[in-house]
């Protein structure tokens, strides 16, 4: 079953940057690029490091720890060293809040 | 059994832990050092962010002074050569240091993908300075991350320079790449049949296995072509400037490369025990791309090269005091290695400001 869950205000995160929020014991990375949101599952797919403290480029997330980049809109990996896909996930802007549906499967 | 023949069966049997197939790597893992949390000293992520950003001017800049300074010097050498000039041994030597040991730093700072903004220029400068500092550019790129991931921990990290006991054979070797490329080269080798080594496949996933091959072809391919010109000519000239410059151009490169962790204690979890930060002079610099603030980039590796010296004055307050010099540095790093020739467990303290020790 999907879920909207309210994560953060769209405000909280500047423009090309990220923001981490935990909910029910697991981490996402919380994206903002220009009026666009999006979300994906928070640790690298390479060493599991917590993607908010990356750098954001446009649609390119990059991990802070071995630089291994992601496209924030589907979690494709872009290069080496990540080469295993980062699950995303719908999200969406709400009363100035930025929802992601999560299914209870994901 | 004499004492010497005892010291160097301990000596191998220590440098068997560094192997990352039998080595300590369990050891460490059960010991909670491996992919573990490091210390970072405190930066505000709007800081982080402005010292994070790409841009493409620097670096461009800084790769046609470079190769433009390799094309000079590499005129200089031809035109004293067909002079039968003696100038031509320090002509080439400068050449060859041009070619090779700044080629150290672009393959580094490219590898980590943040000398350009621009993707393919990092990769292309990536592949081109693995073949001038001869290095396999995807297991390099691999292991390089591993480094990262577990710096200078024992069975773990396959870039540790001087593992203990001190190898002075190998450090005197490598003052000419000699054992670099004698261990490199049989590896190519067989990378270009199609085998992998089975220590690269602890740190290199499969998917990535075809690209080593088919660099390792083409590399060898390159140095064939080189090779047959030169016996065709009857001449080393082709392969004094493609080839060769990978051995006689490399000191350079270790001698800054031994400031970065050389006698620094192994299996800790803090960047400022373990790395060097130097002050460095700006020919230095430019070519070894401030990879003299080591410290920095290895608790921020997302920072480009250009913006080091930045981060350094923001940290430096949460780092133990910089060395003023290379030669202060040394001043430190022979002794320690000395003294690890004989006592492996000893290595040098460095002085991390009290308040935030991790």
């Amino acid at each position: 079953m999907a879920q909207w869950i309210d994560t953060v205000a769209f405000d909280e995160i500047d423009d090309e940057d990220v923001a981490r929020f935990d909910h029910a014991g697991r981490t996402f990375a919380i994206y903002r690029v220009k009026d666009q949101v999006y979300a994906s599952d928070g640790l690298c797919t390479h060493e599991q490091v917590h993607l908010c403290d990356g750098l954001v480029m446009g649609h390119v997330i990059e991990c802070p720890k071995h630089n291994g980049r992601f496209d924030v809109r589907d979690g494709r990996p872009l290069g080496a060293p990540v080469c295993e896909k980062l699950a995303t996930y719908p999200a969406k802007v709400d009363g100035g809040r930025i929802l992601i549906e999560i299914r209870s499967d994901d | 059994m004499s004492n010497t023949q005892s010291c160097q069966r301990g000596a191998h049997a220590r440098h068997e832990a560094y192997r990352l197939i039998g080595g300590a790597g369990d050891k460490a893992q059960a010991e909670g050092l491996v992919n573990a949390l490091w210390y970072k000293c405190p930066v505000p992520r709007a800081t982080m962010k402005s010292l994070m950003q790409r841009n493409d001017a620097r670096a461009v800049a800084d790769t046609i002074v470079w190769y433009a300074a390799i094309l000079a010097s590499g005129v200089l050498a031809w035109l004293a050569w067909r002079a039968d000039s003696l100038w031509a041994i320090p002509a080439f030597f400068v050449y060859g240091t041009l070619y090779c040991s700044p080629a150290d730093s672009r393959w580094h700072e490219c590898g980590h993908g943040t000398a350009f903004k621009t993707r393919w220029m990092n990769d292309a400068l990536y592949q081109l300075a693995s073949f001038q500092v001869f290095r396999r550019a995807t297991v390099w790129r691999w292991s390089h991350a591993r480094h990262h991931t577990d710096t200078l921990i024992v069975g773990r990290d396959p870039e540790i320079a001087a593992p203990r006991p001190t190898d002075w054979l190998g450090l005197l070797l490598n003052v000419f790449a000699i054992k670099h490329v004698s261990k490199e080269l049989p590896k190519m080798v067989s990378n270009a049949f199609g085998h992998i080594g089975a220590e690269e496949k602890t740190f290199v996933p499969e998917s990535e296995w075809p690209k080593i091959i088919r660099e390792a072809r083409v590399t060898l391919g390159v140095y064939a072509v080189v090779l047959a010109t030169s016996v065709a000519a009857r001449s080393v000239l082709p392969l004094l400037y493609i080839g060769l410059p990978s051995l006689y151009g490399a000191w350079l490169y270790l001698y800054f490369g031994l400031t970065q962790h050389a006698g620094l204690p192994e299996n800790v979890l803090d960047h400022r025990t373990n790395c060097r930060t130097v002050i460095m002079n700006p020919v230095f610099r430019f070519l070894y791309w401030n990879m003299n603030y080591h410290i920095e980039h290895h608790m921020f590796p997302m920072v480009p090269f250009h913006a080091l010296e930045r981060l350094h004055e923001i940290v430096k307050g949460d780092m133990p005091p910089p060395y003023q010099s290379t030669v202060a540095a040394y001043a430190e790093i022979i002794p320690a290695l000395m003294r690890q020739t004989r006592d492996p467990s000893y290595h040098v303290t460095r002085p991390v400001p009290k308040a935030s020790q991790a």
